[in-house]
């Protein structure tokens, strides 16, 4: 139990912004140090590394979870979007509040803006807020932004760009500091209190983009585009990684969510593939050698369940854990 | 002794890094708070739907999720762009092209806002204060100059949408479809739907049979001018049970409207 809190202390610690600790050795599982010190030395394994590594890159895979991925945020943005023009009414309204075959559902982060703002709540904004609140807690928080957010999509597509780009030399990336999300966080929450206004609203692209899908698009899109136009050529994800606070409210939900990544320390040969394509590397400092604190490891906050991750290592380290179930999912 | 270890000089990397993000951070909240310009400066006065709050209320109650422009029978609704600063993604009616009928009779989108930005303390009509009809045109109406109407109201291209009760109870048709001839142009007054349903509960037949739903107040009459030359001409006038649901404007053949919607009269606008 104590540990659980350590950890967890640590996972919020680097969802607000900080940088992972590294572990000193005695904060290491006495277990997972002997691995460490094993997989140092095992120099065919390390040869083996390269090897394997080196085929890779030659054929890179496709990647089927990503796209499923892909598939399921274009399937429920579609929803929404053929609820209303078909009028078939089963995912009613847009990303911040909808109504589910007539069940209230309201975004964790717009709702709160409007409690906030508005100061005033009504039993519905309740009733869907809660029901969210749940199901994304077992979903894992974050797992909204990777699964469910169009703009998130826009952006992985601008990433590839980007890194296509980064290959030619022709952008480079500029990262944030992070703890800038969190600062905006407070700021906007101390603003839709203070000014009554819900002015994370006017900016956000979860919403912009969501709204345009279902009811046409406008002069709002160009601010998302800028947004695109900077992670293509300034900063990998930015958005993602440094401003968006609607990330850092499914963090805090997730927190203690149920729906993990687990890292297992015995098979992986820290070949660093995961932390290439990580949206959040941070969560996966763990995975470099030396730092897991013992042998298996859950992902932090910050990961947003995309599974990325999962996919590209080459020896199955990384996989989605439903804790309490036992058996993997 | 201190133990402490020493505090490291910030890198030149470190330092970019820093000021990278105090940049972006104002850029952000720069932009983010820009969106207060259009709502100060009441860029725009819009109308805005059946029951909605007082309009700051409004702005801050609104979640912006579009469930109001789903179940709108007539599509009235539509939802601001980001010119309208904190205002973007809030529903607003241009009468103009398409006023609210009250054509759903059980106000719809209050039964759908899930946030009580429009206040679910009202169930009619006539209970709603989206603003008042303002006569501009006067010298431009039909009925002043004696005239009367015959044909589509607005034209063969226009797609707005009226329930006509007579002609299906429960579902609006396309204006174009439902052409006039008026020996008087009253359209103004004949397709209010407070005098509408103010002419069924004096006639005893109301829709249903709850005295609630009728208007304690007349919306609009057309008042007799003295006139010398024979001619019977008339004039529109606004009365105190004008709720400002936008049809005479949208009705009214002349191009442009002889009404405008003033929303400033309501909803606490000036209060």
């Amino acid at each position: 139990m104590k540990q659980y809190f350590a950890h967890l202390k640590r996972s919020i610690s680097e969802l607000l912004g900080n940088d992972p600790i590294k572990p000193s050795k005695d904060e290491i599982a006495p277990d997972a140090l002997k691995l460490h010190i094993v997989q140092r030395s095992d120099k065919e394994r390390i040869k083996a590394i390269h090897a394997e590594m080196a085929e890779k890159h030659a054929n890179p895979k496709m990647e089927k979870f990503r796209l499923k991925r892909w598939a399921v945020l274009i399937f429920v943005n579609l929803l929404f979007v053929v609820s209303y023009v078909l009028d078939i009414q089963i995912l009613e309204g847009a990303l911040p509040a909808s109504r589910f075959i007539g069940f209230h559902m309201a975004d964790l982060n717009s709702s709160m803006q409007v409690m906030l703002a508005f100061k005033h709540i009504v039993l519905n904004l309740v009733i869907g807020t809660v029901t969210l609140l749940i199901i994304w807690w077992f979903l894992g928080g974050r797992t909204f932004c990777s699964w469910l957010c169009p703009y998130h999509l826009l952006s992985e597509w601008a990433e590839i760009l980007h890194l296509k780009l980064a290959k030619k030399k022709l952008a480079r990336d500029n990262p944030f500091d992070r703890r800038a999300r969190t600062w905006f966080w407070v700021i906007f929450v101390v603003l839709a209190f203070v000014s009554s206004y819900t002015v994370y609203e006017t900016i956000s692209p979860t919403g912009i983009v969501s709204r345009a899908l279902i009811y046409g698009p406008g002069l709002a899109l160009l601010w998302v585009a800028l947004l695109l136009l900077v992670e293509i050529f300034y900063s990998r994800r930015a958005w993602c990684r440094y401003g968006c606070p609607i990330g850092l409210t499914y963090g805090i939900v997730g927190a203690t969510s149920p729906l993990i990544v687990r890292y297992q320390l015995h098979s992986c040969f820290h070949e660093g593939e995961c932390r290439k394509v990580c949206l959040v590397p941070h969560v996966l400092d763990t995975v470099i050698k030396g730092r897991a604190r013992d042998e298996e490891v859950e992902i932090g906050a910050d990961c947003t369940r995309c599974g990325r991750c999962v996919e590209i290592c080459p020896t199955g380290s990384l996989e989605f854990k439903f804790k309490g179930l036992g058996k993997h999912l | 002794m201190n133990t402490r270890p020493k505090k490291r000089k910030p890198t030149a990397r470190q330092r970019r890094q820093f000021l990278r993000t105090m940049f972006m951070g104002a850029g952000l909240l720069g932009a983010s708070v820009l969106g207060f310009i259009p709502v100060i400066a009441r860029w725009k006065e819009r109308v805005r739907p059946p029951g909605a709050l007082q309009e700051k209320k409004f702005l801050s109650a609104c979640i912006k999720c579009g469930q109001c422009v789903q179940v709108c029978p007539v599509e009235a609704i539509k939802l601001a762009d980001i010119d309208e600063g904190f205002g973007v993604g809030v529903p607003y009616l241009d009468t103009r092209a398409q006023a609210c009928d009250f054509s759903c009779d059980g106000l719809q989108c209050v039964l759908a806002c899930p946030t009580g930005a429009l206040t679910h303390e009202l169930n009619y009509s006539h209970e709603t204060d989206m603003g008042v009809a303002v006569v501009v045109r006067e010298n431009a109406c039909l009925a002043v100059h004696g005239q009367g109407f015959k044909g589509q109201v607005r034209g063969p291209e226009y797609n707005g949408l009226l329930r006509y009760e007579e002609i299906d109870r429960w579902n609006p048709i396309l204006v174009r479809d439902h052409p006039y001839d008026l020996e008087i142009c009253d359209l103004c007054v004949r397709q209010c739907p407070i005098e509408q349903r103010a002419d069924q509960c004096d006639a005893g037949t109301p829709p249903s049979g709850d005295p609630a739903q009728c208007p304690p107040q007349r919306a609009i009459r057309l008042v007799e001018i003295e006139s010398d030359d024979g001619v019977t001409r008339m004039r529109p006038e606004i009365l105190d049970g004008c709720v400002g649901c936008g049809v005479c404007e949208m009705i009214c053949p002349v191009e442009p409207s002889v009404f405008i919607m003033d929303v400033t009269q309501s909803r606490g606008w000036t209060a």
